[in-house]
């Protein structure tokens, strides 16, 4: 009987130490071989790039005006020309980045967290409480989202930080819905009564046992988010509401270009190429992601 | 404490799963006692009771809809039914353990085992984690697997290895108690070997009492001492190992046995017992088996058996032998 389990154990190490990986390496391996995902990654990496050097890398300040170079249309000076103050476009786009960054990933991180820790308490007590959480939630999911952010904006007002805010809130519902979701499919698995069996407390089952098992969901979740919430946040401030000129926002910028749109193209244009294509890069990963996190492709 | 001394006493114990399609009365007035270092099997086919005898000693049965309804499990001098969550958690893991009948799905499937195991001595000994990670690796090495496999995940390991690696994390704080809610179900039947030898083998090493839950009569014979037979939410039968295989009593035993085919005689059919178990929100009146007992008399279908003990050591819950009482 012994002979038998040490030769079984050596076969079996030896098998193992080949692919002894851990299940998010093993993603990562996977999420890899996805090109449009990697590209997508690539651009949201050069992104995060522009955010931090800004200052390095953009060749004017964020709000040097020169009253004699208004409206030139991109130029080897002005690569992507310049506005109707004179202030040069890429630069600002590059400082913009910075507060799309930020809105997109606080604002998710707020909804995120929020929203998380609701749902995984509706799904894992049930009963009344569950009822009461989520019924708040729907209540949330009726309101028209950007009416929503909307009307929190207007009664905290304008400026980064309650934009952030308002935007989290709006997206609150769907967090929560994705992770009471799997709770409620994670709470009757065999491992969860293992832990309850061992003596864990609730909040040790619900942090240790329960959300690692559903992260897949939130993380594509969050990443298609952080997408939204920079689309939110540059429509808020297309309206106005959101953050104040000077401080460059693609979505301001969009919209003070706009007035120009007839003569002057390139203002309003690479505002929104930029929104454009920072959704379409984080679009890309969170898909990626989606079909990396799935266990039923796994290879 | 002393080796006669029982370390489990199950009094007159009900619980009943309350749903809108009526009352299940999945356990019904249950006796039992299990002494120090003692293999008490439970034996009974799939809804006789068993897990949820098992969830109830734990005080883990899923409320709503199951409630403990009445009766006493007295471990250790101590009735747990009365223990509020936060004493019953310092028991769990660490007194009574319970091993789960998967080993595929027992275990969190993002946590390395080491992760595991030292999660339950990390929360009922006062130790770091470098502590509790060492006593992971020694545990490892003590079911058989080489302890620098702490780092790997439940998904690299065989469904065998996995349930050694169930039963590290239930010996892992030395529990006085061990429930073993069908360990070997899952597994093909040369690992059902090594594991049950490991867990008899570890029980004596740690001097454990164990609670076997199976419906296999042949593991029964191989690890327990005493063996209660459960039919629809009773025992019916309850005795040692020897007395049960010589002289079972209650027609529901003599079913189970003679339902197992016999090596020697040549046979080509087997005899099962007629009849499927009652539907649990609908038990006949009586005695539930007496629909499907060949030795059923009038008076079975009007009033329920009592627990009889017809010789010491022995109760059977039959009308059959009542009349036969001192």
């Amino acid at each position: 009987m012994s002979k038998i389990k040490t030769s079984n154990n050596q076969e079996e190490v030896k098998a193992v130490s080949k692919k002894k990986r851990s299940p998010w390496v093993e993603v990562w391996r996977r999420l890899r071989q996805n090109k449009s995902a990697m590209f997508g990654l690539a651009i949201i990496g050069l992104l995060v790039f522009c955010a931090i050097f800004a200052d390095l890398i953009a060749p004017y300040g964020i709000d040097d005006q020169d009253l004699r170079a208004r409206f030139i249309t991109p130029s080897r000076d002005y690569l992507f020309g310049t506005d109707n103050f004179g202030r040069d476009i890429l630069s600002r786009i590059i400082y913009g980045s910075r507060v799309s960054l930020q809105v997109g990933f606080i604002a998710v991180g707020i909804s995120a967290l929020t929203g998380g820790a609701l749902g995984a308490i509706a799904g894992f007590y049930g009963g009344r409480l569950d009822n009461v959480i989520m019924r708040f939630v729907d209540i949330l999911l009726a309101i028209p989202g950007i009416l929503l952010a909307i009307s929190i904006v207007s009664a905290l007002g304008p400026g980064l930080q309650n934009v952030m805010i308002a935007v989290g809130i709006g997206s609150i519902p769907s967090y929560a819905r994705i992770v009471r979701a799997s709770v409620l499919s994670l709470r009757d698995q065999e491992f969860v009564e293992a832990a309850k069996a061992v003596g864990a407390n609730d909040f040790r089952i619900i942090s240790k046992h329960i959300i690692p098992n559903s992260m897949a969901p939130i993380i594509v979740q969050a990443t298609l988010g952080v997408a939204g919430a920079i689309l939110s946040a540059a429509g808020l401030s297309f309206i106005g509401l959101g953050i104040q000129p000077p401080t460059p926002e693609w979505g301001s910028m969009l919209s003070s270009g706009r007035q120009y749109l007839r003569d002057y193209w390139h203002i309003a244009t690479f505002p929104g190429l930029a929104i454009m294509i920072t959704i379409f890069a984080l679009n890309l990963l969170g898909d990626g992601l989606r079909d990396a996190l799935d266990p039923r492709l796994k290879s | 404490m002393k080796d006669n001394k029982n370390l489990l006493e199950i009094k007159d114990l009900s619980i009943h799963y309350i749903t809108d399609d009526g009352t299940v009365r999945a356990v019904e007035e249950m006796n039992l006692e299990i002494g120090v270092g003692e293999t008490l099997g439970l034996v009974g086919e799939t809804g006789a009771g068993k897990t949820t005898t098992a969830l109830g000693i734990m005080n883990l049965v899923p409320n709503p809809p199951g409630k403990i309804i009445g009766g006493e499990i007295v471990f250790e001098g101590e009735d747990l039914v009365k223990k509020s969550q936060s004493e019953l958690r310092k028991i769990r893991g660490n007194k009574i353990s319970m091993i789960f009948q998967d080993p595929m799905t027992s275990l969190n499937p993002v946590m390395t085992v080491g992760d595991q195991i030292a999660e339950v001595v990390k929360l009922h000994q006062n130790v770091n984690a470098a502590e509790a990670t060492e006593r992971a690796m020694e545990m490892l090495e003590k079911v058989g697997i080489p302890g620098t496999r702490h780092k790997d995940f439940p998904h690299q390991f065989s469904g065998g290895m996995r349930q050694r690696v169930v039963i590290a994390i239930a010996l892992a704080c030395n529990p006085t108690l061990l429930i073993a809610d069908e360990p070997t179900t899952a597994l093909d039947v040369t690992i059902q070997a090594q594991v049950l030898d490991l867990m008899r083998n570890l029980k004596h090493e740690f001097n454990t009492s164990m609670i076997m839950i199976t419906h296999d009569l042949g593991v029964v014979a191989e690890v327990c001492d005493k063996v209660a037979i459960m039919y629809a939410g009773n025992v019916i039968e309850y005795t040692d190992v020897k007395r049960l295989y010589t002289s079972p009593k209650h027609p529901y035993t003599i079913g189970l046995f003679g339902s197992i085919p016999d090596i020697e005689s040549d046979e080509s059919r087997l005899k099962p017992i007629k009849g499927l178990m009652p539907d649990p929100t609908n038990i006949p009146s009586g005695c539930p088996f007496h629909p499907r007992c060949p030795k059923a008399m009038d008076i079975c279908s009007q009033r329920k058996p009592k627990n009889t003990e017809v010789e010491p050591g022995h109760f059977v819950k039959c009308l059959l032998f009542e009349n036969t009482e001192k």
